[in-house]
């Protein structure tokens, strides 16, 4: 239904999922969307959902934007800034085809899962069988519509599979509630119960995730970063 | 150029005869508040919004100044179709507690009907105080809850006041070029400005009045001061350089030949003391170096703004090092950690500190949107 914009950084293409990420989302929910871009998740889930639904956008450029459309986003970082919220401080915390570009991913997800109560992730599969096709062809980096910069250059310095994500999950204690591969257009591919498939022919994975059992003394603690 | 003080003019104003009880614990009565306001007030009484003034500016934020005739100080943001559009919300901009401009402060009389002028004995006063002193002016227009305050500088201080004060009076708060605390360095540019002030031979320890005099020379210097950390490196550049006022003689004189950029600081300095009184510059400076919204909530800046309901919209500009980004950032920080509603952009501008006075189209459009956003919320049609 929406036209893919054209590829600047991977991680602000998030047109293509929007729907499949907001049809995970309760109405009424608290969310957090990590990476946000101008907003468009945000808005859609204030205008069809009625959640209360922020941001966080490292681009000064894209967070003007958003704020000049009257949406509640900040600038900042999501290595850096995910530790100054409260625990629990949402329902869902969302993380739309960031986690490859992030610095420190597990730290990433161990944050999300303390400030909210689930966790959404979508990533671009480094699996998919035309990026392992031109590996071994060429033997160069693959280059498609989701890795469209070269290695020297690109912003996604994290790639993974969807099933180096598994067994990421299943190491962290993450209850993985439902999952699914979709191609690019955010079309969702009917591989729901063969993750092996899933890998070889989807081309982005989308995670909604809980921790299993919340560690609760655990808990990092916040400190003022006022002073 | 002359340095006569203009002559005092009235203004409106509200007076509450019970006065206002200050954080150093006196009461001073009565109290006096001089308003402007612009746009009309819907029938619910919903859409008033309050603008918080800068050190030295007052209530004529949005028509030309009864003073010195020029053009509304914050013209820019406030008006009809302007980001904070007077034909939607009702705008109310009073003269802060301490100044000059029709409000109670130093020039005030200390009794009423009294010819002896409070002067350089008027009663130590904090950013709080200039708070509950407009919020007897909103209570007295019958609003109960502000739907946003908005300030830059010092009136972004008194923005973040207000939020953490009366969080229920505040709907949106919109603190611009702003930080919870003034800084060390800050507070360093201030004591050079009131020392020159003190210097003054014709300051006679704050009993200027009495003699017929003003400290001119001492309070343009401190204007100069400030004037200098509201500019920044690249915007002195840009407008003066090292451009010599008056040709490009070959062998400059020790101080014949002036750069423009003297005669600039001179100007600002020279014009400043005809509208300004001293003490009320010494009274708000020292209010400000106050200011330190954390230590006043156990060094948690985050208590301050605890189960806030308020929308924020942080503004910094990226060469303001008065108050620089990093300081919105943390503020940012807290407000999340409060787990409050809360925007964050930083403008970029080589104008300053000052950029939040002056055309910044990303600026305008992000207030203009933040505001519709939070009307919209609000419900406000």
């Amino acid at each position: 239904m929406i036209e893919p914009a054209p590829v600047r950084f991977v991680a602000k293409n998030m047109r293509v999922d929007l729907e499949l990420i907001a049809g995970m989302i309760s109405p009424g929910s608290r969310v957090l969307d990590i990476g946000c871009g101008d907003g468009i998740l945000i808005d859609h889930l204030f205008r069809t959902r009625h959640c209360d639904a922020r941001g966080i956008e490292i681009d000064m450029a894209e967070v003007t934007r958003a704020v000049a459309h009257g949406l509640p986003v900040m600038q900042g970082d999501a290595d850096t800034d995910l530790s100054h919220y409260p625990d629990d401080a949402f329902d869902y915390v969302v993380l739309s085809r960031t986690l490859q570009a992030v610095e420190r991913p597990r730290e990433v997800l161990r944050q999300m899962l303390r400030i909210g109560t689930r966790a959404i992730v979508s990533f671009p599969n480094f699996g998919h069988w035309s990026l392992r096709w031109q590996l071994l062809s060429t033997g160069r980096m693959p280059m498609t519509k989701a890795w469209s910069r070269m290695w020297y250059e690109t912003p996604n310095i994290h790639p993974c599979t969807i099933r180096d994500f598994f067994d990421l999950c299943d190491r962290e204690g993450y209850r993985v509630e439902h999952w699914l591969a979709a191609d690019e257009a955010g079309r969702r591919a009917p591989w729901r119960r063969a993750p092996l498939l899933a890998n070889l022919f989807g081309e982005q994975g989308l995670f909604l995730l809980r921790h299993d059992q919340r560690a609760h003394a655990n808990r990092s603690e916040t400190t003022d970063p006022a002073r | 150029m002359d340095q006569t003080p203009f002559p005092e003019i009235p203004h409106r104003h509200e007076a509450f005869a019970d006065g206002l009880l200050l954080d150093c614990g006196i009461r001073i009565a009565p109290l006096a508040i001089a308003y402007r306001t612009y746009g009309t007030l819907n029938a619910a009484r919903t859409n008033a919004v309050l603008v918080c003034h800068a050190l030295t500016g007052d209530q004529y934020v949005a028509e030309p100044h009864p003073l010195t005739g020029k053009p509304a100080w914050w013209g820019t943001l406030v008006g009809p179709g302007k980001p904070v559009d007077t034909d939607r919300y009702f705008v109310i901009c009073s003269n802060v507690l301490g100044g000059c401009m029709g409000s109670t402060g130093p020039r005030s009389e200390r009794t009423p009907g009294g010819s002896d002028a409070w002067g350089i004995e008027f009663p130590p006063i904090t950013v709080q105080d200039m708070v509950r002193a407009q919020k007897k002016l909103v209570d007295s227009l019958q609003i109960t809850r502000l739907f946003a305050v908005v300030g830059g500088s010092m009136g972004g201080m008194q923005v973040l006041a207000w939020a953490s004060m009366f969080p229920d009076a505040v709907f949106a708060a919109v603190p611009v070029a702003t930080a919870p605390y003034h800084s060390a360095q800050n507070i360093a540019f201030h004591e050079v400005g009131r020392q020159a002030i003190f210097a003054d031979p014709d300051f006679h320890d704050g009993f200027y009045a009495s003699h017929g005099v003003i400290p001119a020379r001492g309070l343009a210097v401190a204007r100069m001061t400030a004037h200098i950390t509201y500019l920044s490196e690249a915007a002195l550049t840009r407008k003066f350089g090292r451009r010599l006022q008056g040709g490009n003689a070959k062998t400059p004189v020790l101080f014949g030949e002036r750069f423009a950029v003297e005669s600039y600081l001179e100007h600002q300095g020279s014009s400043f003391v005809r509208r300004f009184d001293a003490n009320s510059y010494l009274c708000i400076t020292r209010a400000m170096d106050f200011f330190d919204l954390a230590a006043d909530h156990g060094g948690s800046l985050a208590t301050a703004f605890r189960g806030s309901k308020t929308r924020f919209l942080l503004v910094s500009f990226s060469s303001d090092w008065l108050f620089p980004t990093a300081e919105s950032r943390a503020m940012a920080r807290a407000l999340n950690q409060a787990a409050a509603n809360v925007s964050f952009v930083e403008i970029v501008s080589d104008k300053g500190h000052d950029a939040f006075l002056l055309d910044e189209p990303d600026f305008h459009r992000t207030v203009a949107g933040f505001l519709t956003g939070a009307a919209e919320a609000a419900g406000l049609s």
